[in-house]
């Protein structure tokens, strides 16, 4: 009990001045429950390192799966993080300072789930390290692997002042000054962060666009990027501030007031609906020369779309529903700044997004090549999801965390006086 | 012939191969062989799996979906095509992913390596493979008690995680040049190495030899008009050459998705 109470003495001085956080009893309590599906996926994520890859459902007809398109779609939901920061500090939308640091903090969790995803999908996890010491400078994973290594070390970097904001650290010298340096460097950092994020968003896109022995995914482009490199950075920048308007909406449901003000989500959005109408626009280009094309080397379009699941309802749903209905509430004034339906259109963004990489990576393995070949369907199994959904709640238990301490909405006290 | 070199490796050979489908019976000695020369592990539980079972050589049946008594059918072996690639952006399928450097096509041989080492399990080369030639280590490997007595020293066992593939028997390539030099030649004959499920098909519908030696038999077999390539139009280069005179096994090969050749 006295342990407790040091602690809860300790939590309430670690707490930002002038902000209200509940008590250290129920936030014990979330934390908690967050462990109970959390432990599951550790369970799960032992099993793949300890018994090998066959506890799933991967097979040599699918090596890719579930957790691939997991990583392809938690990486481009991250995008929010740098977008956010290029809108912030560079194109300089002073509003959007509100919600950088919070875009910052989703970044770091998407970054850092799809490295974990990866160490556990990958056959020999302790050879991770090959793909830098013997890398493959032809190959558009080689270019992930670099990019999002050192992407991932800029978001701690964006990281790294808010941590030292903390209301006890931020008594010191060293550590304010130090924070304070970072915050000027910020614009620099956010450069280098756009720069590699357009490279690694884009070098994702070229994972299957490059395949050109699976016609489903090649695409012809522009030197060695295939088309599919420029359509994942531009549906990254579309769906990314979405996600960050989604989880803001989470985190203010969780905490039970508002921390950001609706102009800031208003531009955000507005932005967000302006670039899903033009990944949409190129994306029907691109979709219509890919018919062509396929075409011509004997893949007629109807072909693709042959065997259920995948039918034809895949692409009407990827562009349509998760598509069109999303960049059509976001471009209006009224219907963005109506909440429910705002957050009905992030929600089909978000997942649109998920739809398009699953379409991508695992669809294309579905597609039989040879004539021969027998069409077999795949569905994860319970260790995959489970092993993919650990990052889910070991990003919840990092927010709440990170908000609790933290100050990363610099609303949050005006919005919610004491 | 006039000679084909390597930039300071001496000369190059192409090798590849020849499969006469209106010889072969599908009795499948040719992926036994397979399996006991390259140490191919198999386990109980999934000798039944094809698609977590690892093949290097894998043996399709196809029939030409008529009924009685049109009916035919056909069985295609396949070995790893060791494609050579479109052009210089677009090589080797497999090769030109592969994050670490794990996997190499040979301007030498024409053969596409594997390195069991240093391959780390990302199975990206598997993906571009239309061909499925690719398999993942699911398991650890196994085999049945007392068989490792009658392992082939030449070829080394693959850990779990990894992928693997036909190598078209690399290491009889290994044996049979440092035969030649001891012998104190560098060229090779075309009997001096030949692959193990060539070796084992008893109808003798393998052929296997180098593609631009005009000594070789896979040199004239190449240019029947009977001959093809499995999915010619993708653009992949393989160096596995079918024959067949049934139209409709070439057009099953060639083509892909639809139903056009489908069996």
């Amino acid at each position: 009990m006295r342990f407790f109470t040091k602690f809860s003495e300790l939590d309430s001085t670690l707490i930002p001045k002038g902000v209200k956080r509940c008590s250290f009893q129920c936030f014990l309590v979330w934390i908690g429950i967050l462990h109970i599906p959390l432990m599951v996926g550790v369970v799960a994520t032992l099993m793949c390192w300890g018994l090998a890859l066959n506890v799933t459902y991967l097979n040599n007809n699918f090596p890719f799966g579930l957790w691939i398109a997991a990583d392809l779609g938690i990486i481009a939901l991250g995008a929010g993080a740098f977008f956010t920061g290029f809108l912030r500090y560079i194109v300089k939308i002073d509003e959007l300072k509100s919600i950088v640091n919070f875009a910052v903090v989703v970044g770091v969790i998407c970054y850092a789930a799809a490295q974990g995803i990866l160490g556990v999908d990958i056959g020999q996890p302790l050879r991770g390290w090959f793909i830098f010491w013997h890398a493959n400078v032809h190959s558009m994973l080689t270019e992930v692997a670099f990019c999002i290594t050192c992407y991932f070390m800029v978001l701690c970097i964006e990281y790294l002042p808010l941590i030292l904001e903390n209301r006890q650290i931020n008594k010191f010298g060293f550590p304010r000054g130090f924070a304070h340096h970072l915050h000027e460097a910020m614009p620099t950092i956010a450069a280098i962060g756009v720069f590699l994020s357009f490279f690694h968003q884009g070098s994702l896109g070229g994972v299957p666009g490059v395949l050109y022995g699976r016609p489903f995914a090649f695409r012809e482009g522009f030197l060695v990027w295939p088309w599919t490199f420029f359509l994942f950075i531009l549906s990254a920048i579309a769906c990314g501030p979405c996600f960050t308007i989604l989880i803001t909406k989470i985190t203010e449901f969780c905490a039970r007031k508002k921390l950001v003000k609706k102009n800031v989500i208003d531009i955000l959005a507005r932005i967000s609906g302006r670039m899903l109408v033009l990944y949409l626009v190129l994306k029907t280009i691109d979709t219509l020369y890919w018919v062509k094309v396929a075409g011509d080397v004997g893949a007629p379009f109807g072909s693709f779309y042959a065997n259920q699941p995948y039918g034809i309802w895949v692409l009407i749903t990827e562009l349509g529903i998760l598509g069109v209905i999303p960049a059509i509430i976001l471009l209006s004034k009224k219907t963005r700044q109506n909440e429910p339906l705002l957050i009905l259109a992030c929600l089909l963004n978000c997942s649109g997004i998920f739809m398009n990489r699953w379409i991508m990576t695992v669809q294309t393995l579905v597609v039989p090549v040879m004539s021969f070949d027998k069409f077999v369907s795949y569905h994860p199994n319970w260790v995959e999801y489970a092993s993919t959904l650990l990052w889910l709640w070991l990003g919840a238990i990092f927010i709440s965390i990170t908000y609790r301490y933290l100050p990363i909405f610099p609303q949050e006290k005006e919005l919610n006086p004491l | 012939m006039k000679e084909a070199h390597h930039k300071g490796h001496g000369r190059i050979y192409k090798y590849g191969m020849a499969i006469d489908l209106d010889k072969c019976t599908g009795c499948g000695a040719c992926m036994v062989a397979c399996m006991a020369e390259n140490n191919i592990s198999f386990r109980k539980e999934n000798t039944n799996d094809r698609l977590t079972q690892n093949f290097w050589m894998r043996v399709y049946k196809i029939s030409n979906g008529r009924p009685f008594p049109d009916s035919e059918i056909s069985y295609i072996p396949r070995p790893c095509q060791h494609c050579e690639g479109r052009d210089h952006h677009h090589g080797t399928p497999c090769v030109s992913v592969c994050p670490a450097t794990a996997t190499d096509y040979s301007h030498e041989t024409g053969i596409v390596s594997q390195i069991y080492t240093r391959c780390f399990g990302c199975r990206y080369c598997m993906a571009a493979c239309p061909y499925h030639v690719r398999v993942f280590n699911w398991w650890d490997p196994k085999w049945p008690k007392g068989m490792n007595k009658s392992f082939n020293p030449d070829v080394s066992i693959r850990m779990r995680g990894v992928v693997e593939k036909c190598s078209f028997c690399y290491h009889r390539l290994q044996r049979a040049r440092n035969k030649a030099y001891v012998a104190g030649r560098r060229e090779l004959h075309e009997d001096e190495y030949q692959t193990a499920c060539t070796q084992a098909c008893p109808a003798g519908a393998v052929t296997f030899g180098d593609l631009i030696n005009p000594k070789h038999k896979v040199y004239k077999l190449k240019d029947s008009p009977y001959a093809f390539r499995l999915l010619e139009k993708l653009g992949t280069n393989p160096k596995v050459y079918y024959l067949s005179t049934k139209d409709w096994v070439r057009k099953a090969g060639k083509v892909f998705l639809g139903n056009e050749g489908r069996g």
